[in-house]
């Protein structure tokens, strides 16, 4: 699997170029399809799923949206191939079947462009997603729009007046719209105040995950916040509501590092500059020390204390110093951790020296 | 929730955290409950909802629900041949006709799932070409959706006679939904 055959590597979305790109970093969007006339993934045969996988393929084919896109069969990739995949959010972890005792299912596949992708076969037929770079709700939904009414009018999909479009779980009937921002709180994580702003979430029908979607832990203190509901309300309210409260929680971020640096300045300093010397010069780092360490360092960059790193390299750092993208790098097997954890100690030393400009 | 406290109507001990304001015909009935009272007859709050995992709706679904009819539970699903019992265990459905199968049981699911039953979404019509199986081309599924509100219809007029508000505004909701689509 090359990779390097997509334009952007298919991380476009990770530039820094979006709006509130210190805080936000991606903004995504999934509508849930199903094609009509075939049962629910779970329940489709090895052969219908082959059928679903052919017949997504050729529509796709024929959109602006995907025409030129790459396609992947993710059960013909090696576990480290579908890791890579996963690390670089375009598919899910079922889909890319990544536990141990997993093997992905036939006609699992992924078709992606830019900044739209479709993943066939997952929970539902069809997952299409739009990802995009900072906080960009609309953008990501114009996207995505788009390649749904292209994709649905060469495709049937399974809709019902009442329930809206038919979903294999019923979490994700009607719209199928989950959107997700990608934020980092550390000023609410250091405040404490953290529990109370997800809890105040929850009561507004909102969820929270961490850095890869469901089943994920929040680690670098990047939270995904998301729709939990998908059925009564149309896409642009749910959309509008999702984006208000993203902005509340935004401005609380904002007030919660204002006191940080009111009342404990030293303190946070230390951390922030703290953060960047193990990153600059430890020879050993963990995946998750190595995230606790860049959000230390986005915090110094979000505040201002940070001048000469940017955004895009601390994005790029979240991405490539993943244990698979950085396996297949240095050429190490995803298993020796140990070797890891030098490598990516090595790899984030050279990336910060090239690129900060002191 | 600025609303003066009140006692619970139903039990008359705790104090009413739900007002529960319903339109039926003319009439405008408040209905003052506590959380306990108010859980029984299956209203909760955002946050009791996500308390709750989706096993345990599934495991009450199949119990006649609040006197919503379900679906006998030994029956299948046409099109995929899956059961409520499938369903139960799994938490996903065998395919779309599951969803004109087990739609009473659903509904119920749906309410406390999204606070919803009815998509007020875009509105797809699929292309003219016919799906590969048969059982969804549009003009079908128009005819099925007119019988929904006839029977929905008759649920409503049931359920006012019997004096099942809550049920009845539910109901309403959801013919309004219904017709609004036929």
């Amino acid at each position: 699997m090359d990779l390097s055959l997509l334009p952007d590597g298919g991380v476009g979305w990770l530039d820094a170029s979006g709006p509130l790109g210190h805080l936000v970093l991606s903004t995504r969007i999934r509508l849930a399809r199903n094609l009509a006339g075939f049962p629910f993934c779970g329940r489709a045969s090895e052969l219908e799923r082959e059928r679903i996988a052919e017949r997504v393929g050729e529509a796709a084919r024929g959109t602006a949206a995907l025409g030129g896109g790459m396609r992947f069969r993710l059960d013909r990739l090696d576990w480290t191939s579908r890791a890579v995949l996963h690390e670089r959010h375009l598919v899910s972890k079922e889909l890319a079947a990544l536990d141990p005792a997993a093997s992905p299912r036939s006609g699992a596949a992924l078709v992606t462009s830019g900044t739209v992708g479709v993943m066939v076969n997952e929970e539902d037929h069809l997952r299409l997603q739009g990802l995009r770079s900072g906080f960009a709700l609309e953008a990501a939904y114009a996207d995505l729009d788009r390649l749904d009414a292209e994709l649905g009018a060469r495709v049937p999909f399974a809709f019902h007046p009442e329930f809206g479009y038919l979903t294999s779980c019923p979490t994700n009937v009607g719209t199928g719209l989950r959107a997700s921002v990608l934020i980092h709180l550390p000023g609410l994580v250091l405040t404490k105040e953290i529990s109370k702003v997800l809890q105040g979430l929850a009561q507004v029908g909102l969820t929270y995950r961490g850095l890869h979607g469901e089943g994920s832990e929040v680690v670098g203190n990047f939270f995904q916040l998301s729709n939990q509901t998908t059925l009564g309300k149309s896409e642009p309210d749910l959309l509008d509501h999702l984006g208000k409260m993203v902005r509340q929680v935004i401005a609380y971020e904002e007030r919660a590092r204002e006191v940080l640096l009111r009342n404990a300045p030293a303190i946070i300093e230390d951390k922030v500059w703290r953060a960047y010397g193990l990153l600059r010069y430890a020879r050993k780092l963990s995946f998750e020390e190595a995230m606790n360490l860049l959000s230390g360092v986005r915090l110094g960059v979000g505040t201002g204390m940070l001048k000469d790193v940017s955004v895009y390299t601390l994005n790029k750092l979240l991405i490539f110093a993943q244990p698979a993208h950085l396996a297949v790098a240095e050429g190490v097997a995803v298993t020796e951790t140990p070797e890891l954890d030098v490598r990516r100690a090595r790899y984030i030393r050279q990336v910060l020296e090239h690129e900060v400009s002191r | 929730m600025a609303e003066p406290k009140q006692r619970c109507k139903q039990c008359g001990e705790r104090d009413a955290v739900f007002h529960l304001h319903q339109v039926v015909g003319d009439q405008t009935v408040v209905l003052h409950l506590c959380e306990r009272c108010a859980a029984e007859r299956g209203y909760e709050t955002a946050q009791s909802v996500q308390q709750t995992p989706l096993g345990s709706f599934l495991a009450a679904m199949g119990k006649g629900l609040g006197g919503v009819a379900t679906a006998p539970s030994g029956s299948r699903c046409p099109g995929c041949g899956a059961s409520l019992q499938d369903f139960r265990e799994s938490g996903k459905l065998g395919c779309s006709e599951c969803y004109v199968t087990f739609a009473s049981p659903l509904r119920e699911l749906l309410r406390r799932l999204h606070g919803a039953t009815v998509h007020v979404g875009e509105a797809y019509l699929a292309p003219l070409e016919p799906p590969e199986a048969a059982g969804a081309a549009p003009a079908e599924r128009v005819g099925a959706a007119t019988g929904a509100v006839e029977a929905l219809r008759a649920q409503l007029a049931q359920a006012i006679a019997t004096e099942n508000f809550e049920l009845a505004a539910e109901l309403r909701d959801r013919l309004r939904g219904a017709e609004g689509w036929t």
